[in-house]
């Protein structure tokens, strides 16, 4: 207390006290030294900042506005600058690029939104329906929890081989024992692709839901379900009631972080698909991999990855903006 | 209070220069190679053997022999297919990279332009025992007519017809067929009870272009017009393309499934018996893997659409293979030089190709007895008669994946029951050609 009340003291001007020789190294004004400390300290982190964010982003938005294709790759910023160039081509729906890229988004956004729905459905359904002790709760949460756990190639790749058409463990059962389909289908080629990406995400991602959930409901007082049922309430009015209202702030960060790590994926896709993924499976991130690193072209894989950023960026500023707002009316 | 203050410039001056250090730690072997470290070399090599641990237990030998001649340390790192593009280009665009590193034949023509490389101009070319040496047909798949080399040829590899001897005994067939219509109609009587006559890796881009290739060769097709523009709907592309296709498609002598095979399924199919014929390069040590024995097994020349294979319409293979070279940057180019010389010199040529099961490109050494076993001759007479390299232009790589995939989509498209035209192969090549920018 003393010793706060004594650095306060001295007026501003040159320090008088002979205790502070040691400080003519680094000769401080005394308005920086009172107002600007923090800011100091902070600076190491706004660099590191900067080299790992800011700076990447800076150059790949250079980069999209080059024509950088192999010829310049060992001189990039050598490459000619094409202005528009890239965007143009990324954006002219009517040429094939653009509409390739355009059918690309449209299929990894009805992805998004199934994949994310389904992830978030089970996830709360499963977190609900054990929410209450019974035995052998702990087990299960282990079980639903392993998907999420396990080295992700490891798991995709085992999903590719039950995808086969010829010995797949699906077809297996869907055609050979339960005959639901007339003849073995194609899963890793043509229109089914779609569907066989939503399963393996869908699978791989709705254990985090099923965390977050979970350690929502850790937070809701048992009481409120206790006063609820003694006024009649059934277990869907608590559900609608009690349950979802208080989940709400964790739904809000869930499904965000759900439809960023969902629509960015690159890995499953990749995995299960290749380098070239059939139309129905071809989600953006592996679409613009292939456009530049695949066909050398990395200014346009540039230009692409750029548009992606700022119609993610869009969607998080007006879904953070409508859910706060809406949060804050209720409030 | 003092010392907090200092502590604090201390740390944001240390981060000042952390952030500074990447931005000048390129310069120091950006210079333009030379001899920064004349006793050691590093070597990225291309995964040729059974795993990266075989190809590491099959190189260190000769690199140790290669430290006794010269006193040259060689840093060895065995690179997965899957990385080394991007690894490569990682290298180029840094400056930073290996000093001599191997590359696949068709990448050629793009690394050249990209002018990471060293050139091998005629002096170069003679400091690694000359451009004579080396096969004709290899050499062609070093990179851009008219450009020095970008690279030597290192391992050479072709196609062959693989035929399953017990099941064409059983079926009477006699000899392996040497057109495609004979090969269409053998494919017919082998094809039938779970069994096919023809196995394909349809759902693989690089085995798609290598055969669309030929093909589109054999009907007086090349992908490229003399000026490097595409011509990819031209009327023999189109016509091989289909050809191809139609092994599913029309012919039905392949299984539905292979259209989806890209992980090998097709070598495992004909090892078990499940088709009889496979187009393959070198597959031998492949199918013994899958517990196939030799005598099991004949190899026969690719079949053309007529006539016996040779140069022009009847080229029956690419030439595939693995060409070493020398990054430009690199701090050793005396050392890197030295050591291209002793990897394509006739007794490294003899024991890697060997043990790889590939044909050497230097002529010396490709007359060894030890490349005189049936396989091999067949692939061998291949490469010395036979043999075209894919397109040497600086857009291969977009082409290969651009074709590649336009065959894989046609190859589902005759999977799923849906016809194949060839207004629809036409339509699937032009939209590939529009992608190419």
């Amino acid at each position: 207390m003393t010793t706060t009340v004594h650095r306060q003291a001295p007026p501003a001007g040159p320090d008088p006290r002979p205790e502070d020789d040691r400080r003519r190294l680094f000769r401080i004004p005394d308005r920086v030294r009172r107002g600007g400390l923090p800011y100091l300290l902070l600076l190491p982190a706004l660099i590191f900042e900067l080299i790992v964010h800011v700076i990447p982003m800076v150059l790949g938005v250079v980069m999209s506005l080059k024509e950088l294709t192999q010829l310049y790759i060992r001189q990039w910023w050598q490459a000619p600058w094409t202005g528009w160039g890239n965007y143009r081509v990324a954006v002219d729906v009517n040429a094939p690029i653009g509409r390739a890229l355009l059918d690309s988004f449209l299929v990894t956004c009805a992805f998004t939104v199934l994949a994310v729905g389904l992830c978030w459905l089970f996830g709360t359904a499963a977190a609900v329906l054990m929410q209450d002790h019974f035995r052998g709760r702990g087990v299960l949460r282990a079980i639903f929890l392993t998907p999420y756990a396990l080295p992700l190639y490891a798991s995709v790749i085992v999903w590719a081989f039950m995808f086969q058409h010829d010995n797949g463990l699906v077809n297996h059962v869907l055609h050979d024992q339960l005959g639901v389909t007339s003849k073995p289908s194609f899963w890793l080629i043509g229109d089914n692709s779609f569907f066989s990406l939503l399963v393996v995400s869908v699978w791989r991602n709705w254990p985090f839901a099923f965390l977050c959930v979970m350690a929502g409901l850790q937070n809701i007082p048992r009481e409120l379900y206790e006063a609820s049922a003694i006024d009649g309430a059934g277990i869907w009015q608590q559900i609608r009631l009690i349950t979802l209202p208080s989940l709400r702030s964790i739904n809000q960060v869930l499904v965000l972080v759900l439809f960023l790590w969902t629509f960015n994926d690159f890995a499953t896709p990749y995995v299960l698909f290749g380098r070239s993924a059939p139309a129905a499976g071809d989600l953006i991130s592996v679409h613009i991999y292939s456009a530049s690193f695949v066909t050398w072209n990395f200014g346009a894989g540039s230009a692409m990855s750029v548009l992606m950023l700022l119609f993610l960026s869009v969607v998080t500023a007006a879904y953070l903006l409508l859910t706060s707002r809406g949060r804050r009316n209720r409030g | 209070m003092s010392v907090r203050v200092r502590t604090a410039i201390g740390a944001v001056f240390g981060a000042t220069l952390l952030a500074a250090l990447p931005g000048c730690g390129g310069g120091t072997s950006t210079g333009g190679g030379g001899d920064g470290h004349p006793k050691t070399l590093t070597y990225w090599a291309s995964n040729q053997g059974a795993s990266l641990e075989d190809d590491k237990a099959k190189l260190t030998p000769e690199l140790q022999a290669f430290e006794k001649q010269t006193g040259i340390k060689v840093k060895l790192e065995v690179v997965p297919w899957t990385d080394l593009l991007n690894r490569i280009l990682g290298a180029a665009s840094s400056g930073q990279g290996p000093d001599v590193l191997n590359i696949g034949n068709t990448w050629s023509a793009s690394l050249q332009t990209t002018g990471a490389l060293l050139p091998f101009d005629d002096k170069n070319f003679a400091k690694v025992g000359g451009r004579d040496r080396f096969q004709d047909s290899a050499l062609a798949s070093t990179g851009a007519p008219g450009k020095a080399p970008t690279a030597v040829p290192l391992y050479s590899l072709a196609y062959g017809l693989y035929y399953n001897k017990k099941l064409f005994a059983d079926a009477g067939i006699t000899k392996p067929p040497a057109t495609w219509d004979e090969l269409v109609q053998d494919g017919k009587r082998l094809t039938g009870g779970g069994h096919y006559g023809l196995a394909v890796e349809g759902g693989n881009v690089s085995e798609n272009i290598h055969h669309a290739f030929v093909f589109a060769k054999q009907h007086g097709a090349d992908f490229f017009d003399a000026a490097g523009k595409p011509t990819f709907t031209s009327q023999g592309a189109v016509d091989g393309v289909k050809q191809y296709v139609d092994f599913i498609a029309r012919d039905k002598i392949a299984a539905p499934g292979n259209a989806e095979y890209a992980q090998n399924e097709s070598v495992a199919d004909f090892a078990n018996g499940k088709a009889a014929m496979l187009l393959w390069q070198a597959a031998g040590a492949n199918l013994q893997k899958h517990g196939m024995k030799p005598d099991q097994y004949g190899v026969a020349p690719v079949p053309v659409q007529s006539g016996t294979p040779g140069p022009g319409n009847n080229i029956d293979t690419m030439v595939a293979g693995i060409n070493i070279a020398v990054f430009k940057n690199s701090g050793n180019l005396d050392g890197a030089l030295k050591f291209v010389q002793f990897m394509t010199g006739d007794a490294e040529q003899k024991k890697l190709n060997g043990e790889y099961g590939s044909i050497p490109p230097v002529k010396t050494a490709s007359q060894d007895p030890a490349f005189n076993t049936p396989e091999l001759t067949v692939l061998r007479n291949a490469i010395a008669t036979s043999a075209a390299p894919l397109p040497q232009v600086p857009k291969e790589s977009q082409f290969e994946e651009l074709v590649g995939g336009a065959v894989k989509d046609l190859l589902a498209d005759a999977a799923a029951g849906r016809p194949v035209t060839t207004q629809s192969v036409q339509a699937r090549l032009a939209k590939a050609q529009q992608q190419m920018q």
